[in-house]
């Protein structure tokens, strides 16, 4: 097995020690862990739309981005769409790629482990008879998501998945797609 | 009645602190409100064996002398020992004395039972970490026709009805539970949440005697860098059987018990499980290869080498290529769950100020935050082996002896209070 003798410290450019000082803030004031992550999004143009991130609330105050984050979405060609942006579900699947991997740096560092390159490639497969109705046993959503991770890092390859089975228990993301959430959809 | 130290329970933990107390020439009483070794008497099903082996319940000044150091005791044998334990140190038990409140008064507490009130200057909690069956909040949307069990309540396969039955949790209650009842003919469909995996025997030694002599069964509870994630790791997959053999969730999957990812929620009676059962399973096989190679490595710096058996990994667990993310509880398949979700403590009776938001008490490794009352027998509390009968002996020897100095600088500070009285 080779683990990590490094002379020079670990940095994948994660301050881990504010994270857990975080941690511990935030285990005496509960409160202030309570965040609401909001988005809006308005209609383009046919299958087009496109959503803004802007303000959040959290550590007991508004917050604001430093800048306004806007996120496009469209369907293919193959829908007859015009193909503007990716499909929202594709979106997702981003999310999902960006939350594992800024975990994997995140638990890499705290773990003493030099990251040289993470690369994640993510299929999910679905039946789109569920979304035109056509059948009404398929479901909408995927059938399934197979994420696959190449990463070279100063590690063996056990302690290398044990950082990514970790970033995966600590995912928000990872665990909205996994877990089933209410939601509420309303018209005001 | 008065006396210097009220102990609560006569479980091992109390025991063990009665035997310190003794030793240390302090005047106490043990207060239980059953009989010695009553949780495991009224609180444990009908087939449980320890997981540990005889040799691994060491009290203080007491141990296995039998001719089976590697066995396995059943429930009689487990409470004939605790048993024998309280009659050969002559512990101050009084039994049927149940505990209702405790209080301060003055500069020490009051202890309150139904058969007379203690004033004491210092309070030993011994009433054990596993009181209640921790269930869920999903629990509420259980269609109400299912009949639920825990295993406080659980006794024998035959105590259930024909059909299929619904474990939640797959720790050490969970997976034996699962493992019984699809014997017994039953289909079993076993939630699998976080868990940690072992085998029973690594290297043809006992995991248990590896875990002693490698320390990782000392290992002190201010030398873990996360004491939180320490004190909630949940049971070991592991079983006390005579044939030894390895219960995990491949040996449960073998013999037709199938494996659901974590219960989530419970929508119109329908169960949905996380879709993380890939990762829980890949997260137990990582720890336990870690675990291994610390065994590996300290077998190898400690010349163990030529004398046991060369080291091996185990397969990993199987996971089915697309587990079903759906059970519904209505469709009469299913007519029993038992929900194998852990215990906490119960401290309802407890009237001091000293529990924290979630009703833990807040302690640093046993020390209470109020001057003289002691916590004994909670998991991780100053020692990983610290809830087990083989560990909470060096506990109580630690916590007996801060109690007997606070006790000594009472004394000490009563007397100059007196000196100074009768000096003026
Ligand atoms: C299913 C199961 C299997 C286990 N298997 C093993 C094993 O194989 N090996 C091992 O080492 N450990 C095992 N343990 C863990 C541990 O050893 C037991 O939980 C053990 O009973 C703990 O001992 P204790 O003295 O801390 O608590 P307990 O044995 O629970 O003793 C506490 C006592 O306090 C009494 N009490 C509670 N409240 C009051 C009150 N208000 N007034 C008066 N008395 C009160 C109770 O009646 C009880 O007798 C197991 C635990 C469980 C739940």
């Amino acid at each position: 097995m080779t683990t990590a003798t490094t002379e020079k410290p670990v940095n994948n450019g994660v301050n881990v020690e504010a994270l857990f000082g975080a941690r511990e803030a935030l285990t005496k004031a509960p409160e202030a862990a309570q965040f609401k992550w909001r988005a809006s999004c308005e209609w383009v143009k046919g299958t087009q739309s496109r959503s803004t991130v802007d303000s959040f609330y959290g550590l007991g105050a508004e917050q604001k981005h430093k800048t306004k984050f806007t996120f496009d979405s469209d369907h293919p060609e193959v829908f007859a769409s015009e193909d503007a942006a990716a499909t929202p579900v594709e979106i997702v699947l981003a999310g999902l790629a960006g939350c594992l991997t800024a975990g994997i740096a995140a638990v890499a560092q705290a773990r003493d482990i030099q990251l040289r390159s993470v690369k994640a490639t993510l299929e999910a497969g679905m039946d789109i008879r569920g979304i035109l109705g056509a059948d009404p046993d398929v479901r909408n959503g995927f059938d399934g998501i197979k994420v696959t991770y190449k990463i070279d890092a100063d590690a063996s390859l056990d302690d290398i998945k044990a950082v990514v089975a970790q970033s995966q228990k600590r995912s928000a993301v990872y665990d909205i797609i996994t877990n089933p959430t209410n939601v509420t959809v309303e018209v005001k | 009645m008065r006396t210097t130290t009220v102990v609560i329970g006569a479980g091992q933990a109390g025991l063990a602190m009665s035997w310190w107390l003794a030793k240390r020439s302090i005047d106490h009483v043990v207060l239980e409100r059953g009989e010695v070794a009553n949780s495991w008497k009224t609180e444990r099903w009908d087939s449980l064996t320890l997981l540990t082996p005889n040799w691994q319940s060491r009290l203080p000044g007491y141990g296995y002398q039998g001719g089976d150091p590697d066995g396995f005791r059943t429930m009689p044998e487990t409470i004939g020992f605790i048993e024998q334990y309280a009659e050969v140190i002559s512990a101050p038990v009084r039994t049927h004395t149940k505990v209702i409140s405790v209080r301060s008064r003055g500069e020490g507490y009051e202890v309150v039972t139904d058969q007379g009130n203690w004033q004491c200057e210092t309070v030993v909690l011994a009433t054990g970490a596993c009181n209640i069956p921790v269930v869920p909040a999903v629990a509420e949307a259980v269609p109400p026709a299912m009949k639920t069990l825990t295993p406080i309540q659980y006794r024998n396969p035959d105590q259930l009805e024909e059909g299929g039955v619904f474990v939640v949790g797959a720790s050490a209650s969970g997976v034996q539970i699962a493992d019984e009842i699809q014997r017994s003919g039953r289909p079993v469909t076993l939630a699998v949440g976080e868990h940690v995996r072992v085998p029973r025997v690594y290297r043809g030694k006992d995991i248990k005697r590896w875990m002693d002599a490698s320390g990782v069964l000392d290992q002190r509870y201010d030398e873990v860098d996360d004491i939180v994630r320490a004190r909630n790791v949940p049971s070991l997959q592991l079983a006390g059987y005579t044939d030894r053999r390895t219960i995990d969730l491949n040996s449960l999957t073998r013999i037709g018990v199938k494996l659901v990812g974590r219960l989530a929620g419970i929508n119109q009676g329908k169960a949905q499980f996380s879709g993380s059962l890939r990762n829980v399973c890949a997260l137990a096989d990582l720890k336990m290869i870690r675990l291994l190679d610390t065994i590996d490595e300290w077998a190898r710096e400690n010349g163990c080498d030529g004398e046991v058996g060369p080291p091996h990994r185990f397969e990993p667990t199987e996971v089915e290529e697309s587990p079903p993310l759906l059970l519904d509880l209505t469709s009469g398949r299913i007519k029993t769950l038992i929900w194998a979700t852990g215990f906490r403590p119960d401290y309802s009776w407890l009237d001091l100020p000293v529990l924290d938001r979630k009703g833990t008490i807040r302690h640093d490794g046993g020390v209470v935050e109020a001057p003289g009352l002691y916590l004994l027998g909670m998991p991780f509390l100053r020692r990983r082996k610290s809830s087990l009968i083989d560990g909470v002996g060096d506990d109580a020897h630690d916590l007996s002896a801060h109690l007997a100095s606070y006790v000594r600088g009472k004394a000490v500070k009563t007397r100059e209070v007196h000196a100074r009285f009768s000096a003026g």
